[in-house]
């Protein structure tokens, strides 16, 4: 019973994979836009005059959560295309697996697109993060993570309303704004070198956020995908 | 006498617009049900709550006998959808389509089964190509090989023709009429009186909400029934 | 009725308490005065985001419009009030603190309250209408309520690591008042709650009549 519930999920999940393997239509436009992040705030600021280290965590999250936003936006419009969300809820399918399948979907999105920004971003701010990239990982996973379990519920609102595109970081940056100044914090942490115990204070809190938004996102996405 | 489907003063509103008033429904084992009615008339909200897709605002409905109120949302499995939507993803291909959704109906020996009803709806040699390449006509076939899948017992079909050719709706007729083999029980909403009865075995007009004519197909004049149909319209919609 | 003119005796008992009879403060001058305005709109906008809080849980339980227009309807008056707590602020801060505006736990915090709940109402601006629209905005007045101690906690955090910019540290409100400064803070705390259940009652009222006109409407068209 629980096997197939997780294999359920595992199912939706693989079919936005699969889908977006051949088009690489979202992947593409997400991590072109971190890049254009990462480039206007090397020409917005002067790296010899300012330590890369003082401003490097945000930038980092900026290209993130803003092209995350790309990728959130055209998730349930697939789901749109034809109707298919109406297809998915005639099954028997419980609406708490359609929620975590589309979540891990976006989640394996976002995190192959911060996998490759990051590289351009330690070459382009001159970073070194050889020692540091086990923590890096976990942080950069765990802030992800709670940017996309309510990223998930208000992509399925937006997908429904009109000026979608611009209403979807409108409702979206305010409520997870914990989820980036912990995020921030510790990622700026681990960048000056800080010992891991001085992090890890940082990560409990992040979990704890996590915890939260998932619960409230999955018990309220059936609401929101109702007729 | 037991019905598969029997609405009980179904009335549906979202706020202050009311969609259904009042409908009673209902239909035995086999039978096949065309809804006619113009644009507005609630066709599409009936057969919405008939596949536990929403709730009425009041009044009951039983699917097979269980009252689909306290239903968790098992009954989905026996009931089949064709809309005019047609529920396919764009970027997979049609096997992807299929085993997709066959996933989420739990269908054992999936593979089979997929070969299967893509026999019957004669796609197999587009088995492997993208939806996205598809003609309107193939993909409300494989939309039907979608429905067919689990092999449910009771389908709906909310205007399936839309948007079809002369050849792709004749295919499509003559799918549909495979469809009442082994006593599903067939409800079809459509604008086209002619597609509607050469395959029905009861007619009923639909209007503002209402069911305002149910006939039995043998008690149906035909040639007749147009203007009886413009007639049931045309007086409380106009 | 009564309730109206309740409202505005007491208002005006509570204005001549604020500009008469309490004294001006030594150290901030007549400036401190605004202090009247402003903790009692910061009061009634956690009090009107509460009351969108309930109201939406009530409405996805009940799904009746009674509660889905309370909600809009406190969730407009506490944007109102919390601009006003936004717009008070700085212009009681710039001579006191020497700065308009301090990333400071409070006031972030208000500033996030307040872009959370100005999305709730560019939500229900382009949300179909209907029951859709009701669930989009009872499911964000329920997910923004319960984000406000996260978004509190979060700030608190990450300012007490940081350094503080070197600004007076703000008194709490209540604490070395005179007696009459009190007298006059409560009397505005109970002046601007009644300010915001008369507005609340109007727009309410305001929104039902809405319906009853578009009823009509309907109505005629059949």
């Amino acid at each position: 019973m629980l096997m197939d519930y997780f294999s359920k999920i595992w199912a939706i999940m693989w079919k936005d994979i699969r889908g977006e393997l051949r088009t690489k239509e979202i992947f593409s436009s997400m991590f072109i836009f971190s890049l254009l992040v990462l480039v206007i705030f090397n020409f917005s600021i002067d790296l010899l005059e300012v330590n890369p280290l003082d401003i490097a965590q945000g930038v980092l999250w900026i290209a993130f959560t803003f092209s995350g936003i790309l990728g959130l936006n055209r998730s349930f419009l697939f789901e749109k295309e034809n109707d298919c969300i109406q297809g998915l809820m005639l099954t028997p399918v419980d609406r708490s697996v359609i929620y975590f399948g589309k979540m891990l979907g976006n989640l394996v999105f976002m995190l192959v697109m911060e996998a490759i920004t990051v590289p351009v971003f330690v070459v382009l701010f001159n970073i070194s993060i050889y020692d540091k990239i086990f923590s890096l990982i976990i942080v950069i996973f765990l802030g992800t993570l709670g940017f996309v379990t309510v990223g998930t519920l208000f992509s399925a609102m937006s997908v429904n309303i009109k000026a979608r595109e611009v209403m979807l970081p409108i409702l979206l940056f305010p409520i997870v704004v914990p989820i980036i100044i912990a995020a921030v914090k510790s990622t700026g942490l681990i960048l000056s070198g800080s010992p891991f115990g001085e992090i890890v204070s940082w990560l409990k809190l992040i979990i704890v956020f996590d915890i939260i938004y998932l619960v409230v996102s999955f018990l309220s996405f059936e609401y929101i995908i109702e007729e | 006498m037991d019905y598969v489907i029997d609405c009980e003063k179904i009335s549906k509103s979202y706020g202050n617009i009311s969609a259904l008033r009042d409908i009673n429904l209902k239909l035995e084992k086999g039978s096949f049900l065309a809804i006619f009615g113009p644009n507005g008339a609630g066709k599409t909200t009936l057969l919405k709550i008939l596949s536990h897709l929403i709730k009425p605002t009041s009044g009951t409905v039983k699917i097979n006998g269980i009252l689909l109120h306290d239903e968790d949302g098992e009954i989905r499995k026996n009931i089949g959808v064709v809309s005019h939507n047609s529920f396919l993803y764009n970027n997979l291909t049609s096997y992807e389509n299929l085993e997709f959704y066959g996933k989420m109906y739990n269908i054992p020996d999936l593979k089979n089964r997929i070969a299967e009803v893509i026999d019957e709806v004669g796609l197999t040699a587009r088995m492997h190509d993208p939806v996205r390449t598809f003609s309107r006509g193939m993909m409300q076939r494989l939309s039907i090989a979608r429905v067919l899948m689990p092999d449910p017992s009771i389908i709906y079909l909310d205007e399936p023709y839309t948007g079809l050719d002369q050849h792709a709706a004749m295919k499509l007729r003559d799918i549909l009429k495979n469809l009442k083999k082994g006593d599903r029980t067939i409800i079809m909403i459509t604008h086209n009186i002619e597609r509607g009865l050469e395959v029905c075995t009861h007619v009923a007009i639909q209007v503002m909400g209402r069911i305002a004519y149910f006939e039995k197909i043998e008690n149906v004049d035909r040639d007749k029934f147009e203007s009886k149909y413009f007639n049931t319209v045309g007086k409380e919609h106009y | 009725m009564i309730f109206k003119w309740l409202t505005f005796i007491v208002v005006t008992f509570s204005l001549i308490f604020t500009f008469f009879i309490t004294p001006i403060e030594r150290q901030e001058g007549i400036v401190q005065k605004i202090m009247y305005f402003h903790i009692p709109s910061a009061w009634i906008a956690f009090f009107a985001f509460f009351i969108v809080f309930v109201a939406s849980i009530l409405y996805l339980w009940k799904k009746e419009r009674e509660w889905d227009i309370i909600a809009h309807s406190a969730a407009e008056v506490g944007v109102i009030f919390c601009s006003l707590v936004l717009i008070t602020g700085p212009i009681w801060a710039k001579p006191i603190w020497g700065v308009w505006w301090t990333w400071d736990a409070r006031l972030t915090l208000t500033l996030v309250l307040w872009l959370i709940y100005v999305a709730y109402l560019m939500l229900r601006f382009h949300a179909p209408e209907g029951s859709q629209r009701a669930r989009f905005a009872a499911v964000l007045g329920i997910v923004g309520f319960l984000d406000v101690p996260i978004v509190h906690f979060s700030v608190l955090w990450w300012r007490t690591i940081h350094p503080k910019p070197k600004v007076l540290s703000m008194e709490s409100p209540g604490s070395g008042l005179e007696s009459t400064m009190l007298i006059a803070l409560l009397l505005s705390l109970l002046a601007f709650t009644l300010i915001f259940f008369l507005l609340l009652g109007q727009r309410i009222s305001l929104e039902k009549m809405r319906d009853e006109m578009n009823e009509i409407k309907n109505k005629l068209k059949d």
